[in-house]
């Protein structure tokens, strides 16, 4: 007789809206894994609000059993920003791509990070613009062939890769916690969501993750291209670890 | 902490400004999200004086885009929000008016009218009317009042609180630079004392017990899949603002039973008219004056009787034709002739008035 072994899945993902709409491949579902799971282990399903952006990160918007509110191209960062100023006892959370955080939303994270709002905001890093089909993204890699960028990306013409994490660590101060994981390495990725969760309970600061990720279905990759690249051609750019966390000031 | 703001009826002499932040005030508004620009900033101003006495909060953003959507952010919370804004800062919240209304959100925004196009002047004018009625992508169903003064102001902020709430659109008090700046009387006073009952604000997110097991987690979105999704949606909140049109429609008539002449006006151009109706009855012309109060819904109706009573419809107004566009497409059918006095971004006075109408009365003879 077959058995058949159910995957058991954490309290918090919403079976309901499963099998989840991600591309086969996609980074995001890795990310939402192991953020659904620091929610769980730090008990705070209840009262946590999830914000979700315009871009593949929508495709979450009833991804959890927890509160959410999927919001317009940028605008995830003030959402919940609203949301956290008008209640203190909830966990914010604004998950964004990089086009979301970095080009279109950028003015709403930079002054979220110098104002110290006590959310915590993930940013998923597959370096374009996914659900518009591939276009060039402010972390596209220099040479990166897109659909805006056709002949690789001229640094020359469109300047260096924005280092979110850097630019925000430069930025906030105290309290602060800021790291740059990878789905590549999803038990270190998980402890910077937790860490970044924990940051927010304990009431310290803004927390930020931005998250390097796959998007095999506009990179037009096979799924050993697809892990090079995140593996190797983009941690040559982004380094992956911790660049703040309070208490310990940035290391010089 | 001291809770009521303001003791049952008290006269003042305020700016629009001042007026607009006590209302909020006696409304039972919890947070402002704000953003400067003129000529609305003394709303801030005022709020943020007053806040920590009245144990009440204020952010100032990066910019009007984020001070809209931390207001929609701050109500989803279950606070009533509130922010202000005019001209170019009216283009940027409509990004986040646009997720209210879809997300049937009660948010309030206080527009101050300022002249546009583009930056242009601060104080005179009513050319915000096409874009706080319609907004932009969508369908434009948000409540819109559009004020004469400062009694209005107090009267139509508190109003604004309990609309919003109550049928969970966003609501919009639609003034203009020179009733934000010029002092006026004005009788603030507790919504107790008239009998208004606020409207206690609701969490929608947040809400007690544990999602999926004491209850259904929120899932708030904007986007949809399918155009069919969208479909339903969208003629559902059609057919319910529709409906609730009637009971949200508010307009004002002076001397139209038997007016020859009838001159539509809104906001703080309509008190000019009506000294205008004032000054031709004195004269022996028999004027009359249609003032409506939502300018969405529109009380269409209403005003198609009244126009279809008159020899001459005359339209004034601090715009070229918004206000116009609205009662021609309002009282489509309707055969009586139809002129025009339009000052964009400029006062108008009881005098220029009288003289177009007397114009006009001649023309009819
Ligand atoms: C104001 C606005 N401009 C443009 C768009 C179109 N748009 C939708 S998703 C997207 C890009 C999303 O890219 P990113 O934020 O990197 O997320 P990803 O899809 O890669 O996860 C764009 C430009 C939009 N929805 N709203
Ligand atoms: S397009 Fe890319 S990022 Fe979007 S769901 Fe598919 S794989 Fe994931």
């Amino acid at each position: 007789m077959e058995t058949i072994i159910e995957p058991k899945m954490p309290k918090v993902w919403r079976k309901e809206t499963k099998p989840h709409k991600f591309c086969p491949g996609c980074g995001h579902p890795l990310v939402l894994k192991v953020l659904g799971e620091a929610i769980e282990e730090l008990e705070i399903q209840e009262r946590t609000v999830f914000g979700c952006d315009i871009g593949c990160s929508l495709l979450a918007w009833d991804f959890f059993n927890v509160d959410s509110v999927q919001t317009h191209h940028g605008r995830t960062t003030p959402v919940i920003t609203g949301i956290k100023r008008a209640n203190s006892n909830l966990i914010g959370i604004a998950y964004m791509g990089d086009g979301g955080g970095y080009a279109i939303g950028s003015q709403h994270l930079v002054n979220a990070a110098a104002r110290n709002e006590k959310i915590t905001v993930i940013l998923v890093n597959n370096t374009i613009y996914a659900m518009t089909g591939g276009q060039m993204a402010p972390t596209t890699l220099p040479n990166q062939k897109t659909e805006t960028s056709p002949y690789g990306r001229e640094i020359e013409a469109t300047g260096y890769p924005t280092l979110g994490p850097e630019m925000v660590s430069a930025i906030t101060q105290e309290g602060a916690y800021i790291a740059r994981g990878t789905v590549a390495n999803l038990r270190q990725l998980k402890k910077f969501i937790k860490n970044a969760l924990e940051n927010q309970v304990n009431g310290n600061g803004f927390s930020f993750v931005e998250a390097l990720s796959l998007c095999p279905t506009n990179w037009r990759t096979n799924a050993e291209e697809t892990w090079k690249f995140v593996e190797d051609e983009m941690t040559k750019y982004f380094k992956v670890g911790e660049l703040k966390t309070p208490g310990k000031k940035e290391e010089a | 902490m001291v809770t009521k703001p303001i003791e049952g009826e008290k006269r003042a002499f305020m700016t629009g400004n001042e007026v607009v932040a006590w209302a909020a005030l006696a409304a039972g508004a919890d947070i402002m999200y704000g953003y400067p620009i003129t000529p609305q900033n003394e709303i801030m101003h005022y709020w943020i004086r007053l806040a920590p006495k009245y144990d009440k909060n204020f952010l100032q953003t990066e910019d009007e885009i984020s001070a809209g959507f931390t207001c929609v952010g701050g109500v989803m919370a279950g606070k009533k929000a509130f922010t202000a804004t005019a001209g170019p800062g009216n283009i940027l919240m409509q990004e986040s008016m646009t997720m209210a209304e879809m997300m049937r959100i009660p948010t309030v925004l206080v527009v101050c009218q300022r002249g546009g196009p583009s930056t242009a002047t601060v104080i005179y004018s009513q050319q915000e009317v096409t874009l706080t009625c319609f907004g932009g992508n969508g369908e434009g169903f948000r409540i819109v009042y559009s004020t004469s003064g400062q009694q209005d102001l107090f009267d139509y902020t508190i109003k604004a609180f309990n609309t919003a709430w109550k049928y969970r659109f966003p609501t919009f008090v639609l003034g203009d630079g020179y009733q934000a700046k010029m002092r006026e009387s004005v009788t603030i006073y507790d919504p107790e004392v008239r009998g208004i009952k606020m409207i206690e604000p609701e969490p929608f997110v947040g809400k007690a017990g544990m999602p999926a097991l004491d209850r259904d987690p929120a899932h708030y979105r904007n986007t949809y899949n399918l155009e069919e999704e969208l479909y339903e949606v969208v003629t559902a909140m059609a057919k319910e603002f529709e409906q609730i049109a009637p009971e949200l429609v508010e307009y004002q008539e002076f001397e139209t039973e038997d007016c020859e002449v009838l001159i539509l006006a809104h906001g703080v151009v309509s008190r000019a008219v009506r000294g205008a109706v004032e000054a031709l009855r004195a004269q022996g012309i028999k004027a009359g004056h249609f003032r409506p109060i939502t300018l969405r819904p529109f009380p269409a109706e209403q005003l198609k009787q009244t126009v279809q009573k008159a020899k001459k419809v005359l339209v004034v107004e601090s715009a070229v034709g918004q206000l116009e566009k609205i009662i021609k497409q309002s009282t489509y059918g309707v055969t009586t002739p139809m002129t025009n006095y339009f000052r964009p971004g400029e006062g108008i006075t009881v005098e220029e008035v009288v003289e177009e109408v007397v114009e006009e009365v001649k023309k009819l003879v």
